[in-house]
């Protein structure tokens, strides 16, 4: 009974699997032949498609700028002449010609030393400070609207009086730093503490864990991505006010380097630190947010 | 059992939430003694406070009066002994599988096993929820199910002496709870632990409890009765659908709680 059937199936399944197989090398062969070029081509395309379109704009933004400024009378100097007369400062940005004339890659360095000890320092007393008006009530409800009038206080109004504290440049430039990047730190701590999940508070009271654990085992990790946020904003503020800062004290940094070439009329040179400024603080920001990215991975999903 | 001292002895406890100035008593006159290697569940329409009573023995929530005793000593603060299984897990999601579970390890056990030990330990309370496969993958890489069978493996990693379950299959999809449910009642044939579970689920509670506490409804709810569950374990969800003894049980239950204690809409 049954063989009938499958004669009839054999007799009529040939030349479909034929023709599909065909159809199938030919569809294949291809394919098989790019594997390699077809991982590296998603790769090259990626690239292209986040790097060109910004290269693009920076060589359009440079031709307008280059035409705005040609002008026999034009203020500013065309990207042409801050090439010609600052190239040295780009091609060789660690040379060293004496102690005041030395590249913008020292220069850079010197605020970066700056920033990092004032930065470190607003994240240690922000973590902890935050960590104690999130989890105390009447820490918050004492120091919160303290907080909050102090943030609005711009940087460079806090120099003379730290300057008056401090009598000299340096910590009073780290202060700076230091007073206006704790804020966003501070009060991002704050809130992360205080939306720590119940149940968290749960675990670890079922596991007996004392204050210290429950710190370090529950708090940081879970308030991390509110503290990460705060680091973030805080780098960049600091990054503000060093400038600032050292425009006013002196000194070594790429600051005071500005002010210098204001002074002494070097436009071009103005222009080659600004977009130092603008690289470096890019830079900071990256890197805080992949640090944020290594640290908290795990935490946003539940 | 008249004389002998129970293992857990629940007495006179009564619960009364003040917000803004207004009381609002919750739970009156509970009194109840479970033994060592019970399964007891508590069932009651949502608002009973039947999740209330359960934080009071784990002493996350502390009692307005009375007391709750564990082996003749009172306990008010949580702790590892009295294991709580979270309703919605309650895995910390910066921590592998492995790592919540082993956290819970080298809480309880520290001075008292090595680390090996510990591993081993942690180890093995996995692989009795089949987990040991999932052990580096974060909470937020695991289905519903999953999290909740590392939630029951963290509470047993703290050999505690009561299990406390808090509607642990409440949020899972039917065939994943029955799934869950036979791995408890394995669990508590193994080790015979004595466990305490909310459910509002009626079949859960019958397949899975030897008593079962039905609770009036609020404010001021109390045990209403004790319905005892004499079906021999192992337990099979196929052979009990048309046992008797289950299918009366099962009645009892849904006419404590639809005829007599039917739940009233509060607007």
């Amino acid at each position: 009974m049954s063989r009938p059937a499958l004669r009839a199936v054999e007799t009529v399944s040939p030349p479909e699997p034929l023709a599909a197989a065909t159809a199938e090398v030919i569809q294949l062969a291809p394919r098989a032949a790019a594997s390699t070029l077809g991982w590296l081509k998603p790769k090259a395309v990626a690239f292209a498609t986040s790097v060109v379109p910004p290269l693009l704009m920076v060589a359009l933004l440079l031709l307008i700028w280059e035409i705005l400024c040609s002008g026999s009378n034009a203020s500013l100097p065309p990207p042409s002449r801050v090439w010609k007369e600052a190239s040295d400062l780009i091609l060789d940005p660690f040379f060293v010609n004496g102690s005041q004339d030395i590249g913008l890659g020292w220069r850079v360095l010197t605020s970066l030393q700056r920033v990092a000890i004032g930065f470190g320092l607003s994240a240690i007393v922000g973590i902890l400070v935050g960590t104690l008006v999130g989890q105390s009530t009447w820490a918050m409800r004492g120091l919160d609207p303290i907080f909050q009038v102090l943030r609005t206080v711009p940087p460079l109004a806090w120099l003379p009086i730290s300057l008056a504290a401090f009598r000299d440049a340096n910590p009073s430039a780290i202060f700076v730093i230091f007073i206006t990047a704790i804020w966003p730190i501070l009060i991002n701590t704050s809130v992360g503490i205080r939306n720590i999940p119940q149940d968290y508070r749960n675990v670890s009271a079922v596991l007996r864990l004392n204050q210290f654990e429950f710190f370090w085992k529950i708090m940081l990790p879970s308030a991390a991505p509110y503290i990460f946020t705060g680091l973030r904003i805080g780098v960049g503020l600091a990054w503000l006010a060093i400038v600032a800062a050292e425009m006013l004290t002196g000194g070594v940094g790429i600051g005071f380097f500005i002010w210098d070439a204001w002074n002494s009329s070097k436009l071009p040179d103005i222009i080659i630190a600004l977009v130092y400024i603008g690289l470096v603080g890019f830079i900071l920001d990256r890197l805080i947010a992949a640090l944020a990215t290594v640290v908290t991975r795990g935490t946003a999903a539940n | 059992m008249a004389k002998q001292v129970p293992y857990l002895l629940v007495e006179q406890v009564e619960k009364t939430f003040i917000r803004n100035g207004i009381a609002n008593n919750v739970l009156s006159d509970i009194n109840v003694a479970i033994e060592a290697g019970e399964y007891v569940s508590i069932i009651g329409h949502s608002g009973c406070g039947k999740s209330t009573l359960l934080n009071i023995i784990a002493g996350l929530t502390p009692a307005t009066t009375g007391a709750v005793l564990l082996e003749n000593k009172e306990v008010n603060d949580p702790g590892p002994d009295r294991a709580v299984v979270f309703q919605n897990h309650s895995l910390l999601p910066w921590l592998t599988v492995y790592d919540n579970v082993r956290m819970a390890v080298d809480k309880v056990f520290s001075g008292r096993k090595s680390k090996a030990e510990r591993h081993d330990w942690t180890m093995h309370k996995l692989d009795l929820v089949h987990m040991v496969h999932a052990r580096d993958r974060r909470p937020g890489e695991i289905s519903g199910g999953m999290k909740q069978r590392v939630g029951i493996a963290r509470a047993l990693a703290m050999e505690p002496k009561i299990l406390l379950l808090d509607e642990p299959f409440g949020a899972l999809d039917a065939l994943t709870r029955a799934h869950l449910q036979d791995s408890v009642m394995q669990i508590h044939a193994t080790l015979k632990n004595t466990m305490i579970m909310i459910t509002h689920d009626v079949d859960e509670a019958v397949l899975l409890s030897d008593r079962i506490i039905m609770m009036t409804n609020g404010p001021s709810a109390t045990i209403g009765e004790i319905l005892e569950v004499n079906l021999p374990r192992p337990r099979r969800r196929l052979e009990l659908v048309s046992n008797a003894t289950y299918i009366k049980a099962r009645e009892a239950v849904l006419k404590f709680l639809y005829e007599r204690h039917a739940f009233v809409e509060a607007a």
